[in-house]
């Protein structure tokens, strides 16, 4: 029951934070918004026993990205992000479109209903808790998934090349 | 804890790629300015090893890596295509990056490493595999893309993929986490066992189906998620643009085909409507836009949009002679494809000048050679008998009668004859106009020909002696649906 109530918290604040980011006209705003999603994110893997994922998650975003994020705020010129439109003005036609689909939704889950049952909430049981998870994070990367966690390697580099490459400054030989 | 056993043989391919990808940039330092293109040549011999070694890697048939990497006569196919692709694709490049001035060897490893995604890709027996390699060939072509840094255009094609992909990717990872949730598995055989089972959260699986299902729709750029194809395809460096068109569009399908086949084939008559429409719709919208395009680029990507709904025809038939027909038509359409955009590639000049489909008039008194072989990848993108595409429409047009798709394919057979005007109106420009623009001044490099070479002689081969390759086409086929 507790844990139910945890989970509806977080997933709340984690929701509306994320709302929150992309509102916000002023950036430092929404970096902040930012870390209350990772946060709350990070209590929902506590409520579902997995310790460890929390810790990285406030460790690598909220520790690490997330204050990269905040000096590259403060390194670039602020002011006009601040006076420039966010969005277009397409709200009403945005929030019919919506309400149209929920609509849609609403009736197919609601005809459906006898047809296909709706997922009772027995969340499954952590049987993990007794190895700790640290250790099972490690060993299923390393041998389950030792082939995803190779390419993943790939995909830094990737990253990596690419950001080198679109952003390194014109030389001569360009 | 029971280590499983790592077999290298079986990701040969891609290890390869990888490698050759890092030591191209380790090798950058100590070649000579003037002589970068060297480094592509390295690339080359990279993508003809990896060639290679699919030799000792059909040698492993069978699922490696804890099941999630599966050798099949499928994941063979598919590889082929890839390094084909790649192959061709440096040979576009090697003169173009030199002439456009951004001739950094980046370029070539992130190509072989978008390569090596897509490898993973049709290979993955697995969601998460599916994902990463996902990743990897998305990153490296949204950098590809924007490779021509001062260039506005280049800029807007790079942002635009890149916003909208990674939005995509966001509802793949969603459709993994709920799949995982009801069946508690991202294997996919164990996802099929799972739905057998009765006692079961459907709900989820509908949803995570149809979430995958956008985002793979995306990726292969069918209506109604084709709307990012001509602006991305515009602005991208020409061969890249090849790239895009065939190397992502084929690894998506791949991917799609394994994915839905192999997973839910349980809910198969659920999906299969909506790949129906996606396929009618995809036809309609790529050919009759196509039309009013003057810009050979832009028409080329509304062609490739065209061509991706009749790829999905062939695999709404659901049965084994639609997938064997889609991996055909796979190969035909990338090798044709290419080959047309290798020739805009030649023909175009910096800052993309020269791609009007109105540049083109009078091509064929100046460059008989250029514009005969423009006039051969144009007929087999209509599918005029004889060539590659003619073959590959005809399998599909077949096995979608064979399943019953009567009205399906008379859309498709519809819509190609309206592909016909556009495809023709270029030809009848390069022949029978007076010429406009000067082209004596054009070079034809050893690489683009060589490049030419293997287009041209892949779609006549494909389209007159067809059967061999459509056999191995329909082993595959068998050994993606069990």
């Amino acid at each position: 029951m507790l844990e139910t109530t945890l989970f509806y918290i977080f997933s709340f604040v984690a929701i509306v934070s994320a709302i929150l980011v992309i509102t916000q006209r002023n950036v430092v705003h929404s970096a902040i918004f930012l870390a209350a999603t990772l946060l709350a994110v990070a209590g929902i893997f506590l409520t579902l026993h997995a310790e460890f994922l929390a810790g990285v998650q406030v460790i690598v975003y909220v520790g690490g990205i997330l204050v990269l994020f905040v000096f590259v705020i403060m390194l670039i010129a602020l002011n006009r992000t601040e006076v420039e439109r966010q969005f277009n003005r397409q709200w009403t036609l945005a929030a019919i479109t919506a309400a149209v689909l929920v609509a849609e939704f609403a009736y197919v889950i609601f005809r459906g209903k006898e047809t296909f049952p709706l997922p009772s909430a027995t969340a499954a049981a952590p049987a993990i808790a007794v190895t700790g998870n640290s250790q099972l994070v490690g060993v299923s990367l390393y041998t389950n998934y030792l082939l995803p966690f190779e390419i993943a390697s790939i995909l830094l580099l990737v990253a990596i090349v690419g950001a080198v490459v679109l952003s390194k400054k014109k030389t001569a030989e360009d | 804890m029971n280590i499983p056993p790592v077999n290298i043989s079986s990701i040969l391919p891609a290890a390869v790629l990888s490698i050759v990808g890092i030591a191209v940039m380790v090798a950058e330092p100590f070649v000579d300015r003037s002589k970068k293109t060297l480094l592509g040549w390295l690339a080359l011999a990279g993508v003809m090893a990896a060639m290679l070694a699919i030799y000792p890697m059909s040698e492993n048939r069978g699922q490696w890596y804890s099941n999630l990497w599966i050798v099949d006569d499928y994941n063979i196919f598919f590889h082929v295509i890839f390094l084909l692709i790649a192959g061709i694709t440096i040979l576009t490049s090697l003169d173009f990056l030199e002439r456009e001035e951004i001739n950094h060897p980046e370029f070539y490893s992130l190509l072989l490493f978008a390569t090596a995604g897509m490898l993973m890709m049709s290979g993955a027996n697995e969601l998460i595999m599916v994902f990463i390699g996902l990743e990897v060939l998305s990153i490296a072509t949204y950098v590809l893309a924007g490779f021509r840094r001062t260039d506005l255009k280049s800029n807007e094609s790079a942002l635009k993929y890149f916003l909208l992909g990674s939005f995509s990717s966001a509802f793949f990872l969603y459709g993994v986490a709920l799949v995982f949730g009801a069946t508690g598995s991202t294997n996919l055989i164990e996802i099929a066992e799972a739905l057998r089972s009765s006692s079961l959260q459907i709900t989820l699986v509908y949803l995570a189906a149809a979430l995958m299902l956008i985002a793979l729709c995306f990726k292969v750029a069918v209506a109604p998620f084709h709307i990012w194809t001509p602006d991305v395809y515009e602005g991208a460096p020409t061969p890249v643009t090849g790239f895009m068109s065939v190397g992502p569009k084929a690894a998506g399908f791949a991917v799609f085909i394994r994915v839905f086949m192999t997973a839910f084939p349980q809910i198969q008559d659920r999906w299969i409507s909506i790949i129906w429409m996606v396929a009618a719709l995809t036809m309609i919208l790529g050919n009759v836009i196509a039309v009013s395009q003057t810009n050979i680029k832009r028409m080329l990507a509304y062609s490739s949009i065209a061509h991706a709904g009749y790829i999905a025809v062939a695999f709404a038939s659901g049965s084994r002679r639609g997938v064997s027909a889609a991996l055909f038509y796979m190969l035909a359409y990338a090798l044709t494809n290419l080959g047309a955009f290798a020739v805009v590639t030649i023909l175009s000049r910096s800052e993309d000048k020269l791609t009007n489909i109105s540049d083109y008039a009078g091509l064929a008194a100046k460059r008989p050679g250029l514009a005969a072989l423009l006039t051969i990848f144009l007929l087999s993108l209509a599918g005029i008998p004889g060539t590659a595409g003619f073959s590959g429409k005809f399998f599909i047009f077949r096995s979608s009668v064979e399943s019953g798709l009567l009205s399906l394919t008379v859309i498709g057979v519809i819509t190609t004859v309206v592909s016909f005007y556009y495809y023709l109106y270029i030809v009848v420009q390069m022949y029978m106009r007076e010429p406009g623009e000067e082209f004596s001044d054009l070079r034809v490099p050893a690489s683009l020909k060589i490049a030419l070479l293997i287009a041209a002689i892949g779609t006549l081969y494909l389209g007159l002696l067809p059967t061999r390759v459509l056999d191995w086409s329909t082993t595959a086929a068998l050994t993606a649906l069990r």
